[in-house]
């Protein structure tokens, strides 16, 4: 027997101790590309997406919990997509309805890619990731996850379980630009979240992890008059600065830094305008 | 041989035995390769053409993308099973009366992609019906064929209620 397809997260915990060796998969959408193009040849996978703690979403007052094989279909509408409004938009954006069916946010998180429409809202959000293995889960806050391109601070015998969204106060956004609207990976993205009277962006696409901008962010917090003209052109050339782009087959770091600048402005004027 | 096993999977309804099969299978490569089944395509096996598109419990999906071993006690529903007693569906009568058919690599998933969106809303409208369509490309029509199909089902549909 080699794929394994355990149907409650006890039995997947005990598995992966067992077999630190072997693949996980959630939908598939990105580990069968490289199955698929002979990238990876699995002798050993743990499917997850049968167990139903996985599937599971918990909306509270100031907090939501969605279980790591939540198809991003369910993050688009209805209650989960309206109580994260930015989740919902970067949801939206993920390849075809066909993708947005099977991806899940363990299996953007497996992935992380600087290009996971998912994770500049997991960043700006200051979401927790779920850690499981068979000794209990740990808690580790996004900027602790993501520790370079591809690279996550998950252990062989753990696995994804949830992500905690905090519910914050004020608008959220999430925006990216790419070579068309449908089934795109992004060249540039951002999320802008208000809290109260604070401002968070979070930059995707734009360096070796999500980018957080808190000079940006600091430099907001420090100003006696938050509405006056030209703010929003300061935050989108501050953001830009603080991306750290590269030039690759999709696009090059000059376009991505006015990319970014045109995202963070308009997305900041977009919530200031609600 | 390590890293290949036997499964069954259920398609359009009945049990298909799969024996001694390389875990990486795609559920496209077996339905195709194994089970005599190649009515779903294969044009990128990368999730971006449609063309492999199949239901697998209520939701749409690339057949290209899913390890077949692992969609075992699963409904799998696949263009094979729209018309297995020889009568087209409105779906598929309407890409024939509509001129959405040329070369025909495109239609079992867009075939496959219309049902399922028509099973959960009965009257789209036009950004729905393309929002739904937009995993699925056709590289022959021009999509205005294609959609005049969508219009002309949804429309027999809703004279008919
Ligand atoms: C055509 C196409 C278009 C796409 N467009 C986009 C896009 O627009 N934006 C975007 O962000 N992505 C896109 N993707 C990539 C992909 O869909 C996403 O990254 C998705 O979130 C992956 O989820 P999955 O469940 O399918 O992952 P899988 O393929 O199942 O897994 C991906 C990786 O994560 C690991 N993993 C999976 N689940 C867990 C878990 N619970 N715990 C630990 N590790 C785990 C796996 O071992 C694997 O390494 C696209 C892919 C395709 C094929
Ligand atoms: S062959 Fe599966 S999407 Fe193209
Ligand atoms: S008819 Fe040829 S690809 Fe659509």
């Amino acid at each position: 027997m080699t794929v394994f397809i355990p149907r409650s997260l006890q039995e997947a915990t005990d598995l992966i101790a067992e077999h630190p060796d072997a693949h996980l998969l959630t939908g598939g959408t990105d580990l069968m590309v490289e199955v698929n193009f002979n990238h990876r040849r699995p002798e050993k996978v743990i499917s997850l997406g049968k167990i139903e703690e996985l599937h599971q979403v918990t909306i509270n007052d100031d907090h939501v919990i969605i279980g790591a094989a939540v198809p991003y279909a369910q993050m688009e509408k209805g209650e989960l997509g309206e109580s994260l409004p930015a989740l919902a938009e970067a949801a939206r954006t993920v390849g075809s309805p066909q993708i947005r069916a099977a991806g899940s946010l363990g299996g953007n998180l497996g992935t992380c890619s600087p290009a996971g429409d998912s994770l500049p809202v997991l960043s700006a959000t200051n979401s927790l990731v779920h850690l499981t293995s068979a000794g209990g889960t740990r808690m580790v806050p996004f900027s602790e996850f993501m520790i370079g391109p591809k690279r996550n601070s998950r252990q062989p015998h753990e696995i994804i379980t949830a992500v905690t969204v905090p519910r914050t106060c004020g608008w959220q956004g999430y925006a990216k630009v790419g070579t068309r609207n449908a089934m795109v990976i992004s060249v540039a993205s951002a999320c802008v979240v208000f809290h109260d009277d604070e401002l968070r962006i979070a930059l995707g696409s734009v360096g070796p992890t999500i980018i957080r901008c808190t000079d940006t962010e600091n430099w907001y917090q420090s100003l006696a008059s938050k509405k006056s003209t030209g703010v929003s052109l300061e935050i989108g050339s501050r953001a830009s600065q603080e991306s750290r782009p590269i030039d690759d087959h999709r696009s090059t770091a000059d376009y991505r830094r006015h990319a970014i600048k045109v995202l963070a402005q308009r997305l900041f004027e977009r919530g200031m305008s609600k | 041989m390590s890293g290949h096993q036997n499964y069954t999977l259920n398609v359009n309804g009945t049990e298909h035995p799969v024996k001694d099969a390389w875990i990486g299978e795609s559920l496209l490569y077996v339905l195709r390769e194994r089970l005599g089944l190649p009515g779903s395509k294969g044009a990128c096996e990368q999730g971006e053409c449609g063309s492999c598109t199949v239901v697998i419990d209520g939701s749409a999906v690339c057949s290209c993308l899913v390890m077949a071993a692992t969609a075992v006690d699963s409904q799998i529903a696949t263009i094979e099973g729209l018309a297995e007693d020889g009568t087209l569906t409105d779906v598929q009568e309407a890409f024939i009366t509509e001129g959405a058919v040329q070369c025909g690599f495109c239609t079992p998933g867009l075939v496959m992609a219309v049902h399922h969106l028509l099973e959960s809303n009965d009257n789209p409208d036009e950004m729905t019906v393309k929002e739904a369509l937009s995993g699925n490309i056709c590289r022959c029509t021009g999509y205005g064929r294609i959609f005049a199909a969508v219009d002309a089902v949804i429309a027999q549909r809703q004279a008919g209620k």
